[in-house]
């Protein structure tokens, strides 16, 4: 500028000054507030570089409120996924059980490695047990944990055990490191009077209010905006808590995943969406359930961070847990999980997964476990035994049966409770239909001959 | 939803306009014109209890219910879309500024994330005021609402709970809202336990219904019926009190033929309840179910063991709308009282019809018919 022009711009910059009027735009520097903009303005008129979404509007960069990060390009290159090398998995140790960089190492003590993995071996006791009680026709339905112990043991250990958690059906073993008793197992896979549920649902539908986990329920990825919604309200009570979220493969089509991670970007919830990708929905193997590499490529269109982790390897679920959680809790921001893995058993009880995978492919995965791997660790450090093995795996088994023989002979809730909890109080014409459902009963009751197995009403 | 917030913009919609429009072709211009006509919204007077009042429309009376929830509870947010800068229809008008942009909030366009949002908040303890910007756009949300909110005391022996959970959408005709901005959906709801479903015949109702949902520990579906958010004048408390949950009002009282309604449609049938009088000497009984589900049964049976006949009127399409649930009661408790069968006056088995719509409603001449059919039955 020549002097003339320098003098009138600091004039007016001066004349602003004693206006007032400091405006803001994009043009301006803190230093120079008045000079740098020479669309200074009269009072009544606004800055023509003002904008509302933060643009710079003299620059040549694309200038569209919907992506201001990008810069224009004269080639037209598409983006071919397919192209791209897929997010790498982050493990810890190898098939043998070696930390492989020592830096990774989480170094924890040896009394909190065994009880991981006593945990992860009861929870596979646990699973042949029930699994072979439903076929006996003892419980109606079940659902197996096996090749997924890494994933259950490894995070629940991580977090703080009143980070609220919401997950799917295939996380039994969170409930067992959180404190989720045995018999509080048996309670709700026999439906008896001491199920939490109070007999409403059917077998796995796990939850407790004390153990911070809220009730399972059938349809998929329903949990997942619920997570958000959590997350959300934690940090407005300032509770310097997380919420994690698990789901797996099959569940993050559903438009409620999409929602969840939109939501939990755009809000800043701290929340850790922990996918388990196990490889099938079913019987759908993930190659039919998604084009894209995995599910981990979709955070960072949502602006989560994102990793993805060996799931097998309990100690790097562990870390990216634990690291994942701290971010989430200090920066208020969503953080993804993606833990590859693999179901060793059958989708449930109702499934006989021979009929679409073949049993090599199954041994495979069944030969290099997490519980396996974490046991060579063991070995390794000498802090395991193979006759300690044994006599554990023993135990487990008598403490399941025990569990297992009491919850079996428990009555049912009361016939009652059929009716109760729809609503906070009991409504009129609920009053009404349990006086009509119980006066049928009595009238009735050589038609209902399993009557006798449920509490007497009071 | 864009085009709405355009004509709420631009000012077309601030006349008391109806849904009941006259219309007529002008041969010069060849142009069919809107005028306003039958409905006139009559205000009704607060109870003194209640304190002092002022002169509040529709949605100014639900924006004092949520300025109302805000201030007495820490935790209470209003979520949803646009309602940030006071939503398309002025609800949450001035808000956040009040309250901060943490409690009142943009979400992103997707209404099965609010709602599962708002189920998340409330699980924690929190209460979540949800907006859903009009009722027609509340299915995405349904599998939220009744696989998870309806189901979530249920289901965990009541060791959770969302019942700090609201839901508010407007809802019913508005004159030229057409399919996808006239809906009243109260029927998909009202056939799942455990949520309650709530819809106010005006602004003093508006804001005692809407506190008590908030404060109501079941998650709460509360429709608001659009076109008397600018139509419904009158004088409301400006404090905080809330009006009873299944609890049906009878509005005006009468001694020949019961009529049920919710929303407008009781309005409507005010209009019916004078034009019965003068032109057939017939004294109706108004009841306004307030509370769809669960409902008050017991004062409308009461009041047809009076009168021994009854008219339901709803917008919602006849078949399968809440009148079926409401005649099929009476006609078994009240059997032996029934003078005629029960009347439906309800919107056509169609989707909400645009040109159409003065000949879809429930109008008053419709419902002045069904009265005559009772009484000369």
């Amino acid at each position: 500028m020549g002097g003339k022009a320098a003098s009138m711009a600091v004039a007016r910059g001066s004349a602003a000054i004693f206006q007032g009027l400091r405006h803001v735009c994009n043009k301006n520097s803190p230093k120079f507030p008045s000079l740098a903009c020479t669309g200074l303005p009269l009072r009544h008129q606004k800055c023509q570089y003002a904008s509302t979404q933060g643009l710079d509007l003299e620059e040549e960069r694309p200038q569209f409120p919907g992506s201001t990060k990008a810069e224009f390009t004269l080639n037209m290159d598409f983006h071919l996924p397919e192209g791209a090398p897929g997010i790498p998995v982050y493990r810890v140790m190898d098939g043998e059980g070696r930390i492989l960089k020592s830096s990774e190492d989480p170094q924890l003590s040896k009394d909190t490695v065994l009880e991981m993995y006593r945990k992860m071996v009861m929870l596979s006791t646990m699973d042949g047990i029930l699994y072979n009680a439903q076929r006996q026709g003892r419980i109606s339905f079940y659902m197996t944990n096996y090749g997924e112990e890494g994933t259950h043991i490894g995070s629940a250990a991580a977090l703080d055990p009143q980070d609220m958690a919401f997950g799917q059906y295939r996380e039994a073993g969170v409930f067992l490191w959180r404190g989720y008793t045995l018999d509080d197992f048996m309670n709700q896979c026999f439906s008896n009077d001491l199920d939490y549920n109070k007999g409403r649902a059917f077998p796995v539908n796990f939850g407790s209010k004390e153990h911070n986990f809220a009730t399972y329920s059938s349809p998929l990825a329903t949990q997942m905006p619920h997570a958000a919604g959590a997350a959300y309200a934690l940090k407005r009570a300032g509770t310097g808590l997380c919420v994690v979220c698990y789901f797996g493969d099959g569940a993050a089509s559903e438009g409620d995943a999409h929602a969840a991670f939109n939501f939990a970007a755009t809000l800043d919830c701290p929340v850790i969406f922990f996918c388990r990708n196990n490889g099938y929905a079913i019987s759908t193997p993930t190659t039919e359930q998604y084009r894209g590499d995995g599910i981990a490529s979709r955070g960072s269109g949502y602006g989560m961070a994102t990793i993805r982790v060996d799931g097998n390897d309990t100690f790097a679920v562990y870390n990216v847990t634990k690291a994942a959680r701290e971010m989430c809790v200090t920066e208020n921001r969503p953080v993804l999980i993606e833990a590859m893995t693999y179901r060793i058993g059958d989708h449930s009880t109702s499934d006989d997964s021979s009929a679409y995978r073949t049993h090599d492919e199954v041994n495979h995965y069944r030969g290099n476990s997490p519980i396996t791997r974490l046991q060579r660790y063991l070995i390794n450090q000498g802090w395991w035994d193979t006759e300690q093995e044994a006599d554990y795996r023993e135990a487990a088994k008598q403490q399941v049966m025990e569990a297992f023989r009491v919850g079996e002979v428990r009555k049912k809730p009361p016939l009652s409770d059929l009716l109760t909890d729809v609503y906070d109080t009991m409504e009129p014409h609920l009053v009404k239909q349990t006086q009509h459902m119980l006066h049928h009963i009595r009238q009735n009751k050589e038609q209902y001959p399993t009557t006798d197995i449920f509490t007497e009403e009071k | 939803m864009a085009v709405c917030g355009a004509l709420v913009r631009s000012g077309r919609l601030s006349r008391p306009i109806s849904g009941r429009n006259s219309a007529f072709i002008d041969s010069r211009f060849a142009v069919v014109k809107r005028l306003a006509s039958a409905l006139s919204y009559v205000p009704e007077t607060a109870p003194s209890d209640f304190g002092e009042t002022t002169k509040m429309n529709l949605f100014q009376s639900i924006n004092s219910a949520m300025d109302v929830a805000l201030a007495n509870d820490p935790t209470a947010v209003i979520f949803g879309e646009d309602v940030a800068f006071g939503g398309v229809f002025r609800c949450t008008i001035g808000l956040a500024d009040k309250y901060g942009k943490d409690r009142v909030f943009n979400t992103p366009l997707c209404e099965q994330g609010i709602a599962g949002f708002g189920i998340g908040m409330a699980v924690m303890g929190a209460t979540a005021i949800a907006e859903i910007q009009f009722a027609d756009y509340i299915f995405p949300a349904f599998d939220q609402i009744v696989n998870e909110a309806a189901k979530y005391r249920y289901r965990s022996g009541n060791l959770f709970d969302c019942g700090r959970l609201t839901m508010r959408a407007p809802c019913g005709a508005v004159g030229h809202g057409a399919l996808y901005h006239s809906q009243s959906p109260e029927a998909f709801f009202a056939h799942v336990p455990g949520i309650k479903v709530v819809i106010p015949r005006g602004p003093i109702q508006a804001k005692g219904l809407l506190l008590a949902c908030i404060k109501d520990d079941n998650p709460c579906i509360f429709l608001e019926p659009k076109i008397l958010y600018r139509a419904a004048v009158e004088h409301v408390p400006v404090g905080d009190f809330s009006l009873p949950l299944s609890s049906a009002e009878v509005v005006v009282e009468g001694k020949d033929v019961t009529m049920v309604a919710w929303g407008t449609q009781v309005q409507v049938l005010r209009e019916v309840c004078n034009m019965a009088q003068e032109k057939l000497g017939v004294s109706c009984e108004l009841i306004d179910l307030r509370t769809i589900m669960p409902w008050d049964s017991e004062t409308v049976i009461k009041s047809v063991n009076k009168t021994g006949r009854l008219l339901v009127a709803h917008e919602a399409p006849l078949t399968g709308g809440f009148a079926a649930e409401v005649a099929s009661t009476v006609q078994s408790e009240c059997f032996l009282h029934l003078e005629a069968p029960v009347e439906r006056v309800c919107g056509y088995d169609t989707p909400f019809p645009h040109i159409f719509e003065p000949f879809y409603m429930p109008d008053k001449w419709r419902c002045f018919e069904a009265v005559k059919k009772l009484i000369n039955y």
